[in-house]
């Protein structure tokens, strides 16, 4: 079976995020006031081939820990699995 | 697209270039030969409108190796090396979508120079943005600056220079032109006179093809900009400057293995422009195969695969008994390659999909044998007027001292540290003198010979006066070479203009071609290719004739270079050629007047000349401490920004016999700041006379102060402050209309 | 007269400063051995620069790729065994990923690439780019790049600076630390670390582009000395 599974990464708490911290500090100037905690992430999305859905987040938070997230700044969390019946492609939006 | 209208003009073909290719075919056209005749007949491709002017151009001189017509021209430096460069517009899609849009153009660019087997080693980029107290603007003109960093600085070719311009025109359009220059040993060009044969392979190498910039050409280049500019979206290509790089050093091994007989880039019109274009210059037919081309979605149409504009991607001429070499060095930098075709006899460009022949056109009549127009041309009403408005004896209510913060505070005339801060000017080793110079020098690898590099556009002249701002642009682009003591050798271009089916914009080419031409001409700089960017204009709203110059010149020894920051207290400042009252077109006139109007300066070639003569023999007798151009801004701000650069101060006696304005603002050509020692002043001076060159001792360098005369006085701290500070502050939201407008 | 000290450069896919680092060691009297990402062998060489560039385009994280090849397993174990490792910004941030060093590179504080020539503080004499030197030295070296922010947690800082292992920070002219010369806004103005044993050291800034009078400051010229008297001290 085929899985789209999505996982995110984020800075770990209390680290400074420049980014987060400047879209944060440009959003009273365009009348969005009583926002905070701006943090900015990314999601990253593969299809992965296995037996069963539980295998398929296994093989995911492996390859999160390893590969897809730095330990010393940031965190992950592997956010959705789903069974997916046909081949996507990177152009499918 | 409406879907009304008749496909070929959806495609951008008029109903007469349909009749011509119906009469090449002796038939109707399929929808696939139709888009493929809609790319590369497009203006962008075919250069219809401008062909018949491009002709008037001087394109030979003793060091030109290959002229117009190829990926990029080449000249000879000596020692066995070519030296090939070229400039290339990427306005349209940058309007669009500013990050993505100037990072493929400076892949583009890189792309042209690989295929002709050279290694890329400086990217210039002149822009040209809309006021930055605009917010779009400013979006535009970070997303740019951005882009150009993004992808030039992740494929290791220095970014050593360029120019950013701002003008209300450029507001609906902005301009991006992007220069690369590259290095080869002479013999390892790839040029079309390469011996190619039949049965040689199509072997594609690189990214997958996509549904990147479908149509890019001819629906974001040829056809105007429109409010909707956003439904267009889509058809914007993304980069990939680590494949890019990947590209570059595979191909490079290729030509160093000597395992190619030809070398295309895939670009504006992708595979059919490449396809065909290597197929008519081999003067033999090729038969291509769709279903080996990669894709990166299953579903593509055949004309979406023909004239798809994904980028990273080349086509090379193949022995087949080089196949196996060519792809273990694609392997080892990770690279896909593709055998799509091959050369076959006859003129033919046979086309398959599923094993049928969905297009079937002789190659030439894509590549070569595209439409010529010779439009109407008029001169803009309202343009002597215009001229007669001259600024030059205006009442001046403004102080010395105000006007020259207000120009040295101008956003054309401040410091573009901003900019260049973001793009790395130092990778690759041998930059001698970076972006803030006159002219960019960088260094031949293992030698004491430099290249001098210089871009310039004078939109403002060219308002005024087209063909006189383009003279201007070649003359101060040589100028800014000379200045650093190189001399010049030849130039690019890229002209950018608005939509050449008005007479007024067909009127302003021609006159800016015969500026360029004469001027090329007279100092002996030809023209080694180029590229023409029409339809920048949306609504009502053209920018001005700007064509922009990129120079290349030769320094023998870069350590003989001068530089423009006066280099310690003590020296003789002078001022090299004469300033005529003529304000009009300069800075001064715009930000402290509020006037864009009168007589372009006059140009006197001979004049330049001979300027150019005594800033090289200058620097290689050791005359010179300190040169720099005198041009925007006039002699104030030469001064200023050699004080601001050498961080020391200097004392100035003005002459008295003109208006102040005029000695500290006018924008006359040929002339130079320059300071020298005591001990060297006589000699310079007699050198000067020599060459009849008018030269003026203004007074000398040191202190903390700039000391102007008796008309004002200003800290070499607080000028900089002013100078490296308008930018950032436009950018922080500070902006200030300028006084008068 | 001892003999040139072969000083191996990693060129990865998308490094770009790797024949500049063989150049620069060359100009100071070492040999560049040019070291391919996918061969296991450091060919001899008696120490191993990473060099810069956008290592795999740097897409995921700086360095994040890199640090699987399989010549990283060699560098592991030369670094192991006491070997002179030297990560130039890209090879730096390759290093940390590799936790060979501590903390990690995030983007620049003002979220903009820079490129320009800065003044850092030589803070230790423990490491193979500054044998020799004294600590509280000024040298000007050219920084490039894009994430050359150095942040650490509270406790992995605290022992960084507990242990000694700052190596460089970015200063003023007179070797002064203040925030408008910090130029990526790195914690402690810290511009480079190495490890506990001292034998592993990166640095954002780019000593290889500082060795040539002709092109600009000269301030890489003592950092790659100390590297290739280390290197041969070793042997």
């Amino acid at each position: 079976m085929r899985f789209r599974c999505r996982v995110e990464v984020e800075l770990k708490p209390g680290l400074l995020d420049p980014q987060g911290k400047a879209v944060e500090g440009s959003l009273p100037a365009m009348g969005w006031t009583n926002v905070s905690n701006v943090r900015i992430g990314k999601a990253i999305w593969m299809d992965v081939e296995a037996s069963d859905e539980q295998t398929a987040i296994a093989r995911v938070q492996e390859i999160a820990e390893r590969l897809l997230s730095n330990p010393v700044i940031e965190r992950f969390v592997v956010r959705s699995v789903e069974e997916i019946p046909r081949l996507t492609f990177e152009d499918h939006a | 697209m409406p879907s009304d209208q008749p496909l070929h003009r959806a495609l951008g073909l008029t109903d007469e270039e349909l009749e011509a290719i119906r009469t090449t075919l002796g038939r109707e056209p399929n929808p696939n030969e139709l888009a493929m005749y809609g790319v590369m007949w497009s203006e962008h491709c075919s250069y219809k409108s401008s062909k018949i002017y491009l002709r008037t151009l001087p394109t030979e001189g003793r060091h030109v190796l290959v002229g117009p017509g190829q990926d990029a021209g080449a000249i000879d430096i000596g020692d066995g090396l070519a030296v090939v460069f070229k400039m290339e517009s990427h306005s349209h899609p940058s309007a669009i979508e500013p990050y993505q849009g100037a990072a493929t153009g400076v892949g583009g660019i890189v792309r042209d120079i690989v295929a002709m087997g050279a290694r890329p080693i400086a990217l210039l980029d002149p822009l040209m943005f809309g006021p930055l107290t605009e917010e779009r603007n400013r979006w535009l003109f970070e997303g740019v600056v951005a882009g150009i960093g993004g992808y030039g600085n992740c494929i290791g070719v220095p970014t050593v220079g360029g120019e950013v311009h701002f003008a209300e025109p450029h507001s609906t359009n902005p301009v991006i032109n992007v220069m690369c220059v590259g290095v080869a040993s002479a013999d390892d060009l790839v040029t079309a006179a390469r011996e190619v044969h039949e049965g040689s392979l199509m072997v594609l190498i690189g990214a997958a093809t996509g549904r990147d910039g479908i149509g890019g050409v001819s629906v974001l280049a040829s056809r105007t900009i429109e409010e909707d500019a956003a439904e267009t979206r889509p058809s914007v290509q993304i980069g990939d400057p680590f494949a890019e790089k990947l590209l570059i050093e595979a191909c490079l091994e290729l030509v160093r293995r000597d395992l190619l007989e030809g070398l295309q880039d895939l670009g504006g019109a992708g595979l059919t422009c490449a396809a065909s274009e290597s197929t008519a210059r081999s003067r033999m037919g090729s038969e291509i195969d769709l279903d080996v081309v990669p894709l990166r979605a299953p579903d593509l149409e055949i004309w979406e695969i023909l004239t798809s504009e994904s980028q990273e991607r080349m086509l090379a001429i193949v022995s087949p008994d080089r196949l196996a070499d060519v792809r273990e060095v694609c392997t080892k930098w990770g690279l896909a390659s593709s055998v799509i075709g091959k050369l076959v006899a006859g003129g033919g460009l046979a086309v398959r999909k599923g094993g049928e022949v969905v297009a079937q056109v002789p190659a030439r009549s894509l590549a070569d044998e595209g439409p010529i127009y010779e439009r109407p041309a008029r001169q803009p009403r309202g343009l002597d007027e215009l001229e007669q408005d001259d600024p030059t004896f205006s009442t001046v209510k403004a102080s010395p001292l105000d006007s020259f913060l207000t120009v040295l505070a101008s956003p054309n005339v401040a410091s573009k540290r901003w900019v260049w801060e973001q793009y790395d000017f130092l990778v690759q080793g041998g930059t001698v003198a970076g972006p803030g110079a006159d002219a960019a020098i960088v260094r031949i690898e293992g030698a004491l010979k430099a290249l001098a590099l210089s871009t310039d556009g004078k939109g403002r002249f060219g308002h005024l006066n087209p063909y006189l701002g383009a003279a201007h642009a070649v003359a101060e682009a040589a100028r800014n070479v000379a200045v650093m003591g190189a001399t010049p050798l030849a130039i690019t271009n890229c002209m950018n203009f608005g939509n050449p089916e008005r007479p007024e914009v067909m009127w302003q080419f021609a006159e800016s071609v015969r500026g360029m031409a004469d001027a090329c001409s007279a100092l002996e700089t030809p023209v080694t290719g180029g590229n023409v960017s029409f339809y920048n204009e949306s609504g009502d709203s053209s920018i001005w004739p700007t064509p922009v110059i990129g120079m290349l010149g030769l320094i023998e020894d870069h350590r003989l270079l001068v530089r423009p920051g006066f280099t310690g207290p003590g020296l003789v400042v002078y001022l090299l050629g004469e300033t005529f009252p003529e304000l009009g077109g300069s800075e001064f006139a715009e930000v402290v007047l509020g006037k864009v109007a009168g007589r372009a300066p006059a140009l006197d070639f001979d004049s330049e000349r001979a300027l150019h003569r005594v800033l090289i023999e200058g620097s290689r007798k050791d005359l010179l401490a300190s040169a720099h151009d005198c041009s925007e801004g006039g002699l104030a701000v030469a001064l200023a920004e050699s004080a601001i650069t050498g961080n020391v101060g200097f004392a100035v006696a003005l002459p008295g016999d003109v208006p102040w304005y005029v000695t500290l603002f006018a924008e006359s050509a040929s002339r130079a700041v320059v300071s020298t020692t005591l001990e060297a002043a006589a000699a310079l001076e007699a050198l000067a006379e020599e060459h009849h060159v008018p030269v003026f001792p203004l007074g000398e360098t040191g202190g903390p102060r700039m000391v102007f005369d008796s008309l004002f006085e200003v800290t070499v701290e607080e000028a900089r402050a002013v100078y490296e500070g308008t930018i950032p502050k436009l950018l922080a939201g500070e902006g200030r209309s300028a006084p008068g407008s | 007269m001892s003999r040139r000290p072969r000083i191996g450069v990693v060129t990865f896919p998308g490094s770009l400063d790797d024949r500049d680092a063989r150049r620069a060691v060359a100009a100071m009297g070492g040999e560049g051995v040019p070291l391919w990402h996918s061969h296991s062998d450091l060919q001899g060489v008696d120490a191993v620069i990473l060099p810069g560039g956008f290592s795999y385009g740097d897409y995921l994280r700086t360095g994040a790729i890199a640090r699987f090849a399989p010549i990283m397993e060699e560098v592991r174990t030369f670094a192991d065994a006491g070997g002179p490792v030297v990560g130039i910004c890209n090879g730096f941030q390759i290093l940390c990923e590799a936790q060979l060093l501590p903390g990690a590179l995030i983007r620049n504080r003002q979220l903009r690439f820079v490129c320009r020539f800065v003044d850092v503080r030589v803070e230790t004499s423990l490491s193979p780019l500054t044998e020799g030197l004294v600590p509280g030295e000024v040298l000007t070296v050219p920084v490039k790049h894009g994430e050359g922010q150095f942040v650490a947690g509270a406790e992995e800082l605290d022992r960084i600076e507990g242990e000694g292992l700052v190596v460089f920070r970015y200063c003023a002219p007179d070797g002064s630390f203040d925030d408008e010369h910090n130029v990526n806004g790195s914690l402690d103005s810290i511009a480079g670390v190495r490890n506990e044993v001292g034998n592993v050291v990166g640095l954002m800034p780019h000593p290889e582009h500082a060795v040539d009078p002709d092109v600009g400051p000269t301030g890489g010229q003592p950092m790659l000395a100390s590297l290739l008297s280390y290197a041969l001290a070793r042997v």
